[in-house]
């Protein structure tokens, strides 16, 4: 059966939007757009949808899938790609399955043995997750670059990884940010068994930065 | 407007309020409404991460009870209005997202709209068309401004003045914590004050007859001074004396200067928005002044007063009829949005 997924990844400074199609046997992407602005999420992420779409020659109502990535990520950026694809899933009736974002890095480098795989995470730290062979096997977490055990890591891949790539001293490989039909294919069991969905949930990693106040400043000397 | 008219979706997220409200015409179809304000409560103010967290969570479940409630479909939304400013940054591009999804998947209008102008816009759902102009007040947590209205809903206004400090709301707000009342502070002072003296203290009324600005800041440190004092000299605080007098101090220079604006742009109709328009001694005064000077009060329902998606699309609506050209995919989300663009 051949199935027209609509994959979203904005766990980053890139705006991913693509069209991936999926057969029981192959996987290929359509069209993809990439932008990369972290603060243009919103702006690009719907016009990128549409000018894949275009360039298809597809419809809105032909996609069958949508995939989203869940970060971890900035959550700002990450929240739009989110309730992007939760809602165009919902008027259109069809499912929408999460995947690890980093996941979508690790894909493109199915063979590596053990490959550390980092997003920016900024304030001096990285999103991180372990992958062998294509498989996770630790993460996601957040930590200082420092933090992370790098013992019989091969290589590295993400945009975190090659911000501290001084830092984290492996050798970096191609691919700083999720790539589509890599995260098609991390939902690809999913969504060739018409799994059940669950809710689009963020991987955010971090309680939000709020302090309970104290009484109120006084006014008089 | 007839049954013909187009049916228009509205989502609002500027705020703590994920709404999402549907209308036809000028009739109120739907409007369902999830809040974040319990999460914020503890924090004696909206933490931004928290609401947009929240926003993320409920968008979904609130579109569909909104649709459920208008017993209409997805596709039987004809265009879709969205808060795109002013407002906190991260809660309203959830709201956007969400709106140019809906547009997109659909093939549908998409309508990026002021907030402010929604909540003036809002009340043509509750008193039908008014083809004049009119003054608007309107006042909310964020916001304290004087508006002249050509048009309800229509694409050009003038604002008359605005708050150089805090806004009436966020007075409410500071004065509740200080007399040890929850957040947010305009239900808890409005219900303390019914058992107080409004003439009790004379704390100062700002550039009363100064133009047509506001400022509140002066009178927030004016009340804290007057508290501490008591504190300080052992005494107890008359709670609903201060939260009287505090609020008759907000609302006489709120209406006054709306009365006024209202007589010298001639217009006969002062339309008042925004959360602060609940209030019951606001509306009450408002009422009292507005039959005194011989003009003629729109002031929406409470529920409609604070942030909901029925304003937005009602806004949307109005400007789906007037013939305005829809937004953009790439509209962005505008946290400082001026009030005068009505339509990005």
């Amino acid at each position: 059966m051949h199935r027209l997924v609509l994959a979203l990844d904005t766990s980053s400074a890139a705006v991913t939007a693509a069209v991936v199609e999926l057969t029981d046997d192959g996987c290929r992407t359509a069209a993809q757009r990439q932008h990369v602005d972290p603060r243009g999420h919103a702006e690009h992420l719907a016009p990128a949808i549409a000018e894949c779409l275009n360039q298809i020659g597809a419809e809105p109502g032909d996609l069958t899938t949508v995939v989203a990535g869940t970060g971890p990520g900035p959550y700002t950026g990450l929240r739009v790609g989110l309730v992007t694809a939760a809602v165009i899933a919902d008027v259109l009736d069809i499912p929408a399955y999460g995947v690890c974002s980093l996941d979508g890095i690790a894909g493109v480098h199915p063979d590596v043995r053990r490959l550390l795989v980092a997003g920016d995470a900024r304030r001096k730290e990285i999103y991180w997750a372990r992958y062998e062979t294509g498989r996770r096997v630790a993460g996601p977490h957040v930590d200082r670059p420092g933090g992370v055990i790098l013992e019989d890591v091969d290589a590295m891949a993400g945009a975190g990884a090659r911000l501290y790539a001084d830092r984290l001293e492996l050798r970096l490989l191609d691919g700083d940010y999720p790539d589509p039909r890599a995260l098609v294919l991390a939902a690809r069991d999913r969504i060739l068994n018409a799994e059940p969905t669950q809710p689009l949930t963020p991987l955010y990693l971090r309680r939000p930065d709020a302090a309970v106040p104290t009484g109120p400043k006084a006014v008089l000397q | 407007m007839s049954s013909d008219a187009p049916l228009v979706l509205g989502i609002e997220t500027s705020c703590d309020e994920t709404g999402v409200g549907i209308v036809r015409g000028t009739e109120l179809l739907a409007d369902a409404l999830a809040t974040s304000v319990e999460e914020h409560a503890r924090f004696g103010g909206v933490v931004p991460e928290v609401a947009s967290r929240a926003h993320l969570e409920a968008m979904v479940p609130t579109i569909c009870r909104a649709l459920g409630s208008a017993g209409a479909a997805p596709r039987d939304v004809d265009a879709v209005a969205v808060t795109a400013g002013p407002g906190l940054a991260g809660a309203l591009l959830v709201g956007v997202a969400a709106a140019k999804a809906y547009a997109l998947a659909l093939g549908k209008p998409l309508y990026g709209v002021n907030h402010l102008s929604a909540h003036v816009a809002v009340d043509l759902l509750e008193h039908g068309p008014l083809d004049e102009p009119c003054v608007a007040l309107l006042v909310s947590g964020g916001h304290s401004s004087l508006l002249f209205v050509p048009r309800i809903g229509g694409e050009e206004l003038t604002e008359l003045g605005a708050t150089v400090d805090d806004a009436a709301g966020e007075a409410y707000d500071k004065v509740a914590r200080l007399l040890g009342m929850p957040f947010p502070g305009g239900p808890p002072i409005d219900r303390a004050a019914r058992d107080g003296d409004p003439r009790a203290i004379e704390f100062p009324r700002a550039m009363r007859e100064d133009g047509y600005a506001f400022s509140f800041a002066g009178l927030k440190t004016a009340v804290a001074r007057w508290v501490e004092g008591r504190q300080r000299a052992g005494e107890p605080v008359p709670v609903a004396d201060v939260a009287a007098s505090f609020q008759e101090a907000v609302v006489d220079v709120l209406t006054h200067k709306a009365v006024k604006a209202a007589r010298e742009h001639g217009v006969e109709h002062l339309v008042i928005g925004g959360g602060v328009a609940a209030n019951s001694r606001l509306r009450a005064l408002a009422e009292q002044r507005c039959a005194r000077a011989g003009l003629r009060l729109r002031v929406p329902r409470p529920r409609l007063c604070t942030d909901n998606g029925a304003m937005v699309a009602a806004l949307g609506a109005q400007l789906v009829a007037n013939g305005a050209t829809p937004s953009p995919l790439e509209i962005p989300a505008d946290s400082a949005l001026p009030i005068t663009e009505v339509l990005l």
